[in-house]
């Protein structure tokens, strides 16, 4: 098997002064030429990791390897074989998008010439040439996401690390940025992606792997992911909080995990989701409990790894 | 080294484009130092003395280096803040060029600030009296003072948390600025506050260049001697401290 893009074994970072690691122990192998999704909720650790593999930040304890080289002793080639997405579009605001283009070109060791017609080239592909000789401040959230995706790309990085890509773009800005990123792939750089949205890695990622207190805790394809993680969800909504003590046993015979109720409102985990749908439904209209609202809909980032806590929990107190 | 040089080059050519985008704001950086010398000639010239305008003006040329913390510590948190300096630092660049880019950018920037203000003086009848070698050593101590508070404003811009906090320094400039020899001779403030408005980094470059311009003004003793010690102990305590600070960003 070829080489893995991204590999890394058993990382520990522990910030300065903090209580917890904010990686204890993370590996990750990731093969090359694919959207690799790292998928966690807010302060699992995805940021820390893409610090330590894109070099910014110096790891306490194990190996990472990009793109052939170690990151701890050789940053510089690695430097000079990926790219960096961060959280911020991480552009200078009074230059031009033509401009910053041509100056990380520059600081990519292009000439002048090249680094123009690079920064021509990507304008085009990115959808801003004509903003490309307007100001970065007067940039549309979802422009400058393209611009910093745009710089990061000068001289086709056989990685690029890509930070949270959509958190505060509205939904025509996220549109635009995926668009961007599945194109990418489609000329064969990995991407290492991190997301807080279950979405938004579904619908990029080819892999998966969920990240959780430092470590990862699962890792699969998206559908392998699902399957572990109980499918969608389905909501239902009834008139008072009696009827839906009545409608408990009925749906939650057809569901496919344990029912959470609050009132007047029932959830319940489902394999299957269409065909639970239609059993719930037609079983709840036999016994003449129709519910007011029913909601189809993939379980939440919480949802999902409380339910990996809780396995997670099973096991250790299985092994012990 | 090469690289380094094209690098920092690059990184300092980068601000003379801001200069480009946004004409504004440079230049009405450079004329308010114009405007407060005029300013302060202007409303104490009468009270203090007709050569007041000639002693004023060796002082506002190193305040306009003082100033110029501010500018660096700016730019610097602004790029720490925004990512672009996590991007510089993942780029296959020397980590020398990013500071030394910076560094030649603000001198440039201070240097044209410093001739813009010196026309101005010259235009309103400021002379240097003791020949161009001495003004130019004059200039020479003046740019060094703005070398070492190069490292202070990107000390303080690696240590605050954005660009918010540099409002805190835009204030503090002024007590530090109006405490020294700039706008008069510390000898007629009350003893302690003149000891320490003597002994200021600003007040020995100042009247330094007093001397070398031959403007008015007492000299005090070891003048040159401190307006060359200070910029060295300054650059000797913060070129290490910025980049331990650079390479914190790291751990």
């Amino acid at each position: 098997m070829a080489e893995p893009a991204i590999s890394a074994d058993g990382i520990r970072k522990t910030y300065r002064g903090a209580q917890t690691p904010a990686l204890n122990g993370f590996d990750l192998e990731v093969p090359g030429g694919m959207v690799y999704g790292l998928l966690g909720p807010n302060g699992a650790g995805k940021t820390t990791a893409v610090r330590i593999l894109a070099t910014l930040m110096r790891l306490d304890a194990g190996r990472a390897v990009v793109a052939g080289h170690d990151v701890s002793t050789e940053a510089a080639r690695v430097r000079q074989r990926i790219g960096l997405v961060g959280q911020y579009a991480a552009v200078d605001e009074i230059l031009s998008g033509r401009q910053n283009l041509v100056l990380f070109g520059r600081l990519n060791h292009l000439g002048q010439a090249r680094a123009v017609s690079r920064a021509d080239e990507l304008l085009e592909r990115f959808g801003l040439a004509e903003a490309g000789g307007k100001p970065v401040a007067k940039y549309s959230g979802g422009m400058r996401r393209r611009l910093d995706l745009a710089a990061s790309l000068i001289v086709s990085p056989e990685v690029l690390f890509v930070d949270e890509p959509t958190t505060g773009l509205d939904p025509q800005g996220r549109q635009e940025v995926w668009s961007a990123l599945r194109e990418l792939v489609a000329g064969g750089t990995t991407i290492l992606l991190t997301t807080q949205y279950l979405e938004e890695a579904d619908q990029l990622a080819h892999r998966i792997a969920m990240l959780w207190h430092g470590r990862v805790v699962s890792e699969g394809t998206p559908d392998e992911l699902k399957a572990t993680i109980g499918g969608d969800w389905i909501d239902l909504a009834f008139a008072d909080a009696d009827q839906a003590r009545q409608a408990l046993p009925t749906v939650a015979a057809h569901a496919d995990g344990e029912p959470r109720t609050e009132e007047h409102r029932i959830s319940v985990p489902v394999r299957q989701r269409t065909r639970a749908l239609i059993a719930i439904s037609t079983a709840l209209a036999a016994d003449g409990v129709e519910p007011v609202e029913v909601n189809l809909r993939r379980p939440t980032l919480d949802e999902v790894f409380l339910d990996l806590h809780r396995k997670q929990g099973d096991k250790q107190e299985v092994a012990a | 080294m090469t690289a380094v040089l094209g690098e920092t080059w690059v990184l300092a050519r980068r601000e003379l484009t801001h200069w480009r985008q946004q004409p504004a704001g440079v230049i009405v950086n450079w004329l308010f130092t114009v405007m407060i010398a005029l300013m302060f000639g202007g409303l104490f010239g009468g009270a203090i003395g007709e050569d007041y305008f000639d002693y004023l003006m060796p002082g506002m040329f190193a305040l306009t280096m003082f100033f110029g913390v501010e500018a660096t510590m700016t730019a610097v948190s602004t790029d720490a803040a925004k990512g672009v300096t996590d991007r510089f630092r993942s780029l296959p660049i020397h980590s020398a060029s990013v500071v030394l880019g910076r560094c030649l950018a603000d001198l440039m920037n201070s240097a044209v600030g410093l001739v813009v203000l010196v026309g101005a003086a010259a235009a309103l009848g400021w002379r240097w009296q003791e020949g161009l070698g001495r003004a130019l050593a004059a200039f020479g101590l003046l740019l060094l003072l703005r070398f070492a508070l190069l490292w202070v404003g990107i000390f303080l811009g690696l240590v605050v948390k954005g660009p918010e906090s540099v409002t805190m320094v835009q204030i503090l400039v002024w007590p530090v600025g109006f405490l020294s020899g700039v706008f008069v001779d510390p000898a007629t403030m009350p003893s302690w506050l003149g000891t320490i408005a003597q002994w200021n980094p600003l007040s020995a470059t100042a009247a330094a260049s007093r001397d070398l311009f031959g403007n008015p003004g007492l000299i005090p003793d070891h003048a040159m001697l401190l307006a060359a010690l200070w910029p060295l102990l300054l650059t000797a305590i913060f070129l290490p401290l910025s980049v331990h600070r650079h390479r914190r960003l790291g751990s």
